[in-house]
């Protein structure tokens, strides 16, 4: 048999163009679902009850739910809902917004438990509004709080987008697959597409850990 | 009535999409469905039970005094959790079983070994983090206090330190038990016929996905409260008095 590493160079166009896709997923993703998990957080520590349970039963709901179910779920209600076929690439992003948002949403939840009391007091004591208080209190330091766990969280965000693969949605997992049906070198493939996760995984979470360092 | 022979998903007109969700309950597809069931809860049980035991065996070496211990677990744990779960599955279906010979590769149940193997020394790597951090968490005072009292490192842990941090891990440990469930949906791209894989295969032949993938989140929806409930009951059970008040 032997290593063929040739058969990365020369379907690299491919592989690089599903890598892009894999990119652009993730970073629409994340961009869409971290402020949609500020509000579910918010939401969750709301007193109004209207706002409350509709929160809290939409994140245990999806929380409860495997991401290839959510990734399909959306794939295949999206046509019904709106009579149109709107393809893969929009679907997953929506999917993946819909379901990082609750991890996203318990875990700043968490950081804004941990903002004291006593300051959220002073705040309102010097007049200012909700609004006014969420946004120059609650939010600058419940989110600095948790930046590690949201770092955490966006890795697997990134690990995640793979799953795009099961609506064919040409992202790296899925453009390494139509590479290797073609060439048939499986080692040589998917051992290249694991070792780009794991150089990007170790890195983000290499930074993450120094974060966490300092904030201790 | 609309043409059939199209993908699922591509399938609506201008008319809209006439749902039927009598594919749920129908011969044969609600026993396909329970099929399906079924082999996730055993796909995520035994995957479970390798989890747990390679999990604590990689955690408790994470703990232990030699730094070339602690590099190796260290090691494990930062390769399974930064490879995506689909990627790994992928690499033990096709990668490795030519290697191990042609009279493995061709196996019947290859897909379901390679899953159950897949997906439980990828959970273990998960595991063996909360394995670690409970037993991080259990204070030192309790290991100098069972040195002095003359016991061996193997009874420190096997009387003090797992006893004690199991009991604080029970939380993490129990989404963890979710996650393993949750994520056995992925063997159905190896060709695992689980839950998800039967639901979507129902989808292909009916063309009503949307209604067979409601069921099966259903079902996964199922599973994850029961095991919220057992694991409560566990806990309780377990509950050292006047100690860890966690709930």
């Amino acid at each position: 048999m032997g290593l063929d590493l040739s058969v990365i160079a020369r379907n690299s166009n491919v592989l690089w163009g599903g890598f892009l896709t894999t990119l652009k997923l993730f970073g629409i993703a994340f961009a869409g679902g971290l402020p949609l998990g500020i509000l579910l957080g918010l939401g969750r520590l709301s007193s109004k009850k209207w706002i409350y349970y509709p929160v809290s039963a939409y994140i245990n709901f999806i929380r409860n739910v495997p991401l290839l179910m959510v990734v399909f779920w959306i794939y295949f209600a999206l046509p019904i809902v709106t009579g149109h076929n709107i393809g893969r690439l929009p679907s997953a992003v929506i999917a993946f917004i819909v379901f990082e948002a609750t991890y996203f949403g318990e875990i700043i939840r968490a950081g804004f438990q941990s903002v004291k009391k006593g300051e959220m007091q002073a705040a309102y004591s010097t007049g200012l509004t909700y609004t006014q208080v969420t946004r120059y209190i609650l939010i600058p330091i419940g989110l600095r709080r948790v930046i590690p766990s949201l770092m955490t969280q966006t890795i697997v965000i990134f690990q995640d987008t793979s799953l795009a693969y099961v609506i064919g949605l040409r992202e790296f997992v899925r453009a390494s697959t139509v590479v290797n049906a073609r060439e048939v070198r499986s080692l040589e493939i998917f051992g290249f597409v694991a070792l780009v996760y794991l150089v990007i995984c170790l890195a983000g979470s290499t930074i993450s850990n120094r974060l966490e360092e300092e904030g201790e | 009535m609309k043409s059939r022979g199209q993908l699922p998903a591509l399938h609506f007109d201008k008319m809209g999409y006439q749902f039927d969700w009598g594919v749920i309950i129908r011969e044969p597809y609600w026993r396909w469905l329970l099929n399906g069931f079924i082999k996730t809860l055993i796909l995520g049980s035994i995957s479970w039970g390798i989890a747990l035991f390679l999990g604590i065996i990689v955690g408790t070496i994470r703990t232990l005094p030699a730094k070339t211990a602690r590099a190796i677990g260290k090691a494990y744990v930062e390769f399974f959790r930064n490879i995506p779960l689909l990627v790994q599955l992928f690499f033990w279906y096709y990668v490795i079983p030519p290697m191990i010979g042609q009279w493995f590769n061709r196996m019947e149940s290859l897909p379901w070994i390679m899953a159950i193997f897949g997906l439980g020394v990828y959970t273990a790597s998960r595991v063996a983090e909360h394995f670690r951090s409970g037993l991080n968490s259990v204070p030192k005072g309790q290991r100098q206090a069972g040195l002095s009292t003359g016991l061996s490192n193997w009874q420190l842990y096997r009387y003090i330190i797992i006893p004690y941090g199991f009991r604080l891990m029970i939380p993490p440990i129990t989404t963890e038990f979710l996650t393993i469930f949750k994520n056995s949906a992925l063997a159905m791209t190896i060709g695992v016929l689980e839950l998800s894989g039967q639901s979507y295969k129902i989808g292909t032949w009916t063309f009503h996905s949307f209604e067979s993938i409601t069921a099966a989140v259903i079902g996964y929806l199922l599973i994850g409260l029961s095991i919220i409930g057992f694991m409560g009951w566990v806990e309780e059970k377990l509950k050292i008095p006047g100690l860890v008040g966690r709930g």
